[in-house]
């Protein structure tokens, strides 16, 4: 297809793209969400957008193309395509150019196919709209794709509907759909983040080889440095709508220049040193599941599951999506009955489904979700949230102090006055445990009236939490409490998380994909394969090794943040392939 | 200024005037009216004078008196008959969309059952037999119509119902009542409150036509359809009779779809905002 022999050298390609003082506001308040950046992509050079969420990555990504989603526009900046100032162009110069140009790939593919079209036609679309190729044409391109992305049947993949394959394979599909008219600058965007560990590396690999076997220069954007690494040529660091940084992956990784971007890159690192601080972990078990067996109708989810955690521990369950690690968490919560085995709180027997279990039961065992967004109603203000569960269980016992010592805090009379209207709540006592509880999270007792829209992620999640504390349980279930959440983010709840440990004493059940976070929080850890644990022991002992054959795919397919962690792994995996036996 | 956290566009708010106007007339309209309701002044389908602004109707009386206190009676009997509609479907929708399983099935194929029959059948089948008068025309259009508020209920009860949010309330222990009231009600208002727009433009105009067939509201109340049904006749003689509680009908329908218009494209784009293409 494209000529791969001039690759090598940068200096003399040519400009592909040029955006110059990039301006994106908001269509109300006039809030900047991007201000004056300047992005310069040679061809066939890939270049790494990186931030936290609200950096205004995608915003860039999307204004490459001259779009602005909903609620924001371009104010002001050129965006010029091989030379064209894609902006000045009409709405149908502009059409031409997307799709055919530039292309994108988005984070959700699962979201961004279209359920009622095959995939086929779905990828062949922009070739024959845009007049590139007859739909003969374009269909073998795209088998052609189809194989370089290795899918599999790459003969037929094409007839199946996006409901048909997984979400790996169909992150690779709209790949090959953004190549589809073979553009000369792919945004990426996010486009492994959706996946697991050992999915994404695969489609790292293949995104990989497909931007240097075709030769596209490509925005990648992600929040994970040691995954831009792998494939970027250059990185440039954003924070709050602004550049903070760019240069070389090396430059950044190794001599980061800037404050900000150095703590994101000593977040990885932090990782290991940070395990000394740990609380105390006491005898009393308080949690004790026996050979449980779960099954969604005749599918077979969980298989013959034991685990224990005692007063104060956390127990961590990791895997990859659909090893059952979340029905686990659904059927301690009691959402779902398991259909053999038995589970144990205190010592007592827990009835198996949550109508049978009392109040009091229902109250000790709290759930925190992964998605704050849609964990919290978004109509009910904060003191809705977090006063309801204090009102709801008042009466009944809890083992923990309120850590708060000043009990007389001086309540507002604005929020006294507009509280009232909350069904009662607005009671002293009740109003006085919400704000206390919104210390104990970190959030400022300003809040109290806000809804969850006018937070942002990690405020969320400690609202979470605080919902979650509300009841004074004895165990709380963290379903990936932080993998929809930033890394500095991420890092704030996981510090909160083991400092209400050590004052309330609380027990933990995590589960996660994220080995990271099992490495700092987890006391002991059990990993789970096709619904059954592989392996259950203390965290160290689990990665010391030797490890189980699954343990190790996970540990090894965790992104380092090494700039050729990537290519090391493909020169193993090929080394050990060519090795006979 | 802003309604419900958007800026009304120019149809929005001529839809909120004329309801407003519709409104007040309802409320106040005896204050003002020139005559009492069944005052015969002139004589049958007099020409609009200065004494009869409107004309006279078929036996007389002044048409803009009839037009005001019909607006009383056309506006409260489908304002009260949405509005009992609604709490039936929405109550059954929800419960059906929270509780699932076999109260689901027997309330949904009840539903199915009534909704298999034309309505307007229906009615007139149920209205042959208790009568029509003002609360049981009330009660029978509210019950017939809550199926179609229990369908629309029921689909967005079942969105929401599997949301985490849901899921921690019921983990908490919250009974269903509390479970629709303050988890699915608030997040359901919007496509709701479109619905009731709609809801009582049709109720209305359902009114209308069974007053057109005699078997609304009764004389000597005066009622939009019914004015239509008794003036129709002045067509033949090229007379505006039958025009104004005609138009009447038809600005109040416009005015009402214009606000709902509105609602259901602030709802369908949340930010109220378009994309930049």
């Amino acid at each position: 297809m494209a000529d791969t022999s001039n690759k090598s050298d940068k200096s003399d390609k040519k400009i592909i793209l040029q955006i110059k003082g990039l301006r994106l506001e908001a269509v109300r308040g006039g809030s900047v969400i991007v201000d004056n950046v300047d992005v310069t992509l040679h061809a066939g050079e890939v270049l790494g957008l990186i931030g936290e969420s609200g950096a205004g990555k995608s915003t860039i990504g999307l204004s490459a193309m001259s779009y602005a989603r909903a609620g924001v526009h371009i104010a002001g900046g050129t965006v010029e395509i091989d030379g064209v100032n894609i902006r000045e162009l009409n709405a149908a110069g502009r059409r031409d150019v997307r799709g055919k140009r530039i292309a994108y790939v988005a984070q959700s593919a699962s979201a961004a196919f279209n359920p009622a079209h095959t995939i086929m036609d779905q990828v062949c679309e922009a070739p024959t709209i845009h007049g590139i190729m007859s739909r003969k044409e374009a269909e073998a391109w795209a088998r052609e794709l189809f194989t370089s992305l290795d899918l599999p049947e790459p003969e037929t993949f094409g007839d199946r509907y996006p409901h048909q394959a997984s979400g790996g394979q169909l992150q690779r599909a709209m790949a090959a759909m953004a190549m589809s008219c073979r553009p000369d600058i792919l945004v990426l965007d996010e486009p492994t983040t959706a996946l697991d560990v050992t999915t994404q590396i695969e489609v790292l690999i293949l995104l990989k080889s497909l931007i240097r076997e075709y030769g596209s220069a490509a925005l990648y954007i992600t929040h994970d440095l040691a995954v831009v690494a792998q494939v970027a040529d250059r990185i440039k660091v954003l924070r709050h709508g602004k550049e903070v940084e760019e240069g070389t992956v090396d430059e950044v990784l190794q001599a980061p220049k800037q404050e900000y971007t150095r703590q994101l890159v000593a977040v990885r690192g932090a990782a290991a040193s940070e395990r000394a601080v740990q609380s105390s972990v006491q005898d009393e078990v308080i949690l004790k599941v026996e050979h449980v067996d779960a099954a969604y109708g005749s599918f077979k989810v969980v298989n013959d599951v034991s685990l224990d955690v005692r007063k104060g521990e956390t127990v961590a369950v990791v895997g990859e999506s659909g090893s059952g690690k979340s029905t686990l968490a659904r059927i301690i919560t009691g959402l779902l009955p398991p259909i053999g085995g038995q589970i144990l709180f205190k010592g007592k027997p827990l009835p198996k489904s949550l109508d049978e279990r009392s109040k009091d039961l229902k109250r000790q065992i709290q759930l925190v979700y992964q998605i704050p967004d849609v964990a919290l109603n978004p109509r009910q203000r904060l003191i809705e949230t977090i006063g309801r569960p204090v009102s709801f269980y008042a009466g009944l016992g809890g083992n923990q102090d309120s850590v708060s010592e000043d009990g007389d805090r001086p309540v507002k009379d604005t929020l006294d006055h507009s509280s009232k209207k909350y069904f009662g709540m607005s009671s002293g006592d009740v109003h006085k445990r919400t704000l206390e509880l919104m210390d104990m999270v970190e959030l400022p007792q300003s809040f109290l009236m806000r809804r969850p829209t006018e937070l942002s992620g990690g405020q969320k999640q400690r609202v979470c939490v605080a919902r979650a504390l509300a009841a004074r349980p004895d165990l709380i279930i963290l379903d990936e409490p932080t993998s929809a959440l930033d890394p500095l983010v991420a890092e704030e709840i996981l510090k909160l998380l083991r400092r209400l440990q050590a004052e309330l004493g609380l027990s933990y059940v995590l589960i996660t994909h994220d080995l990271d976070v099992v490495h700092r929080i987890a006391h002991r850890t059990a990993v789970m394969l096709k619904g059954s644990f592989v392996a259950f022991d203390k965290t160290d002992t689990i990665f010391e090794g030797p490890y189980h054959p699954y343990t190790e795919q996970l540990v090894t397919a965790v992104p380092v943040m090494r700039s050729d962690w990537l290519d090391g792994v493909l020169a193993k995996r090929a080394a050990e392939a060519a090795a006979p036996g | 200024m802003r309604i419900l956290g958007h800026k009304p566009t120019v149809t929005a708010w001529i839809g909120m005037g004329i309801i407003v106007v519709n409104l007040l007339v309802a409320v106040f309209g005896p204050v003002f009216a020139p005559y009492s309701e069944s005052q015969t002044v002139g004589s049958t389908w007099d020409e609009p004078s200065v004494q009869m602004l409107l004309g006279a109707d078929q036996i007389g009386r002044d048409m803009l008196t009839r037009l005001i206190y019909g607006a009383r009676m056309t506006i409260g009997v489908a304002l009260a008959t949405t509005a009992l509609s609604f709490f039936i479907g929405i109550t059954l929708g929800f419960a059906a969309a929270v509780l699932g399983g076999w109260v689901d099935t027997v309330i949904s194929r009840l539903v199915d059952v009534i909704l298999s029959i034309p309505l307007l059948i229906l009615a007139l089948i149920i209205l042959g037999v208790f009568g029509s008068s003002i609360p049981v025309l009330i009660v029978t259009i509210a019950v017939l119509d809550s199926t179609r508020v229990f369908r629309l209920s029921r689909a967005l009860g079942m969105n929401l119902t599997v949301l985490e949010y849901v899921e921690a309330a019921r983990l908490r222990g919250e009974g269903t009542w509390w479970i629709i009231r303050r988890e699915i009600l608030p997040n359901a208002s919007a496509p709701l409150l479109s619905e009731f727009g709609l809801r009582f433009c049709f109720n209305f105009l359902f009114i209308a036509a069974l007053s057109f067939l005699g078997l609304g509201i009764q004389p000597p109340f005066a009622d939009w359809g019914g004015m239509v049904r008794e003036n129709s006749a002045a067509i033949n003689f090229g007379m505006l009779a039958p025009i104004w509680p005609a138009l009447a009908i038809t600005v109040l329908t416009v005015g009402v779809n214009m606000v709902v218009d509105w609602l259901l494209s602030v709802e369908a784009r949340p930010s109220g905002a378009q994309a930049e293409m």
